[in-house]
């Protein structure tokens, strides 16, 4: 287990400017910014138009830790504790369960809850319980 | 133009997710870890994205359409039902294993870490099996 330094500055400032994004991107061409969404209409697009639109925000996403290491000077700090074959298990079911609950912490977490909307409420509730619950297993249970 | 505007958002996105720490996955779980070494950092990445988001979609969906679309598309599905839930609860599961979710982990391949590839990878895995699931219910009872 690693301990983390609490930042709430960065962290808040951080979250400022994903909700920026949300924000710009419903003001611009209408769209949730939801990275499940994103993701998957690049992999399996609609139409052309549909296609570019997503494939332009996921490549400047993609582009977010150097954009970070020009204003700062550093790269994001990613610490992974977790073993490869946790990291291909999580992320299998991260992919079908985003997929069969059309969406997740950004599109649920921050569009859907700004909306107001009931169906993003039940999903994120459901999806933060699931994730505690699942770190309480791993760490105090089986005590990985 | 419209890709452009796009990358430009796509790139604030990033940037937020690298410096809010949500490409962090030992960052993450800490966050969810209230019985260990608890982080509460996550906590002001929603309460800024939300914040933000909740006030700009205000004024935004105020406006007759986006600036370079013809209408908000918005999502219109009111219905709670076991796909939500169960798919969010999945989705929970991945990321309390993995400690990364889509919209934390897309930007986080641009520090080039193994990991953060090793996790895209099978997620792409997950979302492509859980289409080709839909697709199969989709034809196996057709009129819903």
């Amino acid at each position: 287990m690693i301990e983390t330094e609490f930042t709430p500055l960065s962290s808040a400032l951080g979250g400022g400017l994903i909700g920026l994004a949300a924000v710009l991107l419903m003001a611009s061409i209408g769209r949730i910014m939801g990275a499940t969404g994103i993701l998957a209409g690049t992999l399996l697009p609609e139409n052309r138009q549909d296609w570019s639109w997503r494939m332009a925000v996921l490549l400047g996403m993609i582009c977010g830790p150097g954009v970070l290491w020009l204003l700062t000077g550093a790269l994001p700090t990613v610490q992974v504790p977790m073993p490869p074959g946790m990291l291909a298990v999580g992320g299998f079911l991260v992919g079908l369960g985003v997929t069969f609950g059309a969406g997740c912490t950004s599109g649920h977490g921050v569009c859907g809850l700004a909306r107001l909307s009931p169906r993003s409420l039940v999903a994120t509730l459901s999806f933060m319980i699931a994730t505690a619950l699942t770190v309480f297993v791993i760490r105090h249970v089986l005590g990985g | 133009m419209r890709f452009l505007v796009c990358f430009g958002i796509g790139m604030i996105f990033g940037t937020g997710i690298a410096l809010s720490g949500m490409a962090n996955p030992a960052k993450v779980t800490n966050f969810f870890d209230v019985a260990g070494h608890w982080d509460p950092s996550l906590a002001f990445v929603m309460g800024g994205a939300l914040a933000v988001t909740s006030l700009g979609y205000r004024f935004v969906l105020k406006r007759p359409s986006p600036v370079m679309a013809e209408t908000f598309q918005r999502p219109t599905r009111q219905t709670i039902d076991r796909p939500l839930v169960l798919g969010s609860v999945i989705f929970g599961i991945g990321w309390g294993i993995a400690g990364f979710c889509p919209g934390g982990a897309l930007p986080a391949l641009g520090t080039g870490r193994p990991e953060v590839f090793i996790f895209v990878a099978t997620l792409i895995a997950g979302i492509l099996t859980a289409r080709a699931v839909q697709s199969r219910i989709k034809h196996a009872a057709p009129a819903t």
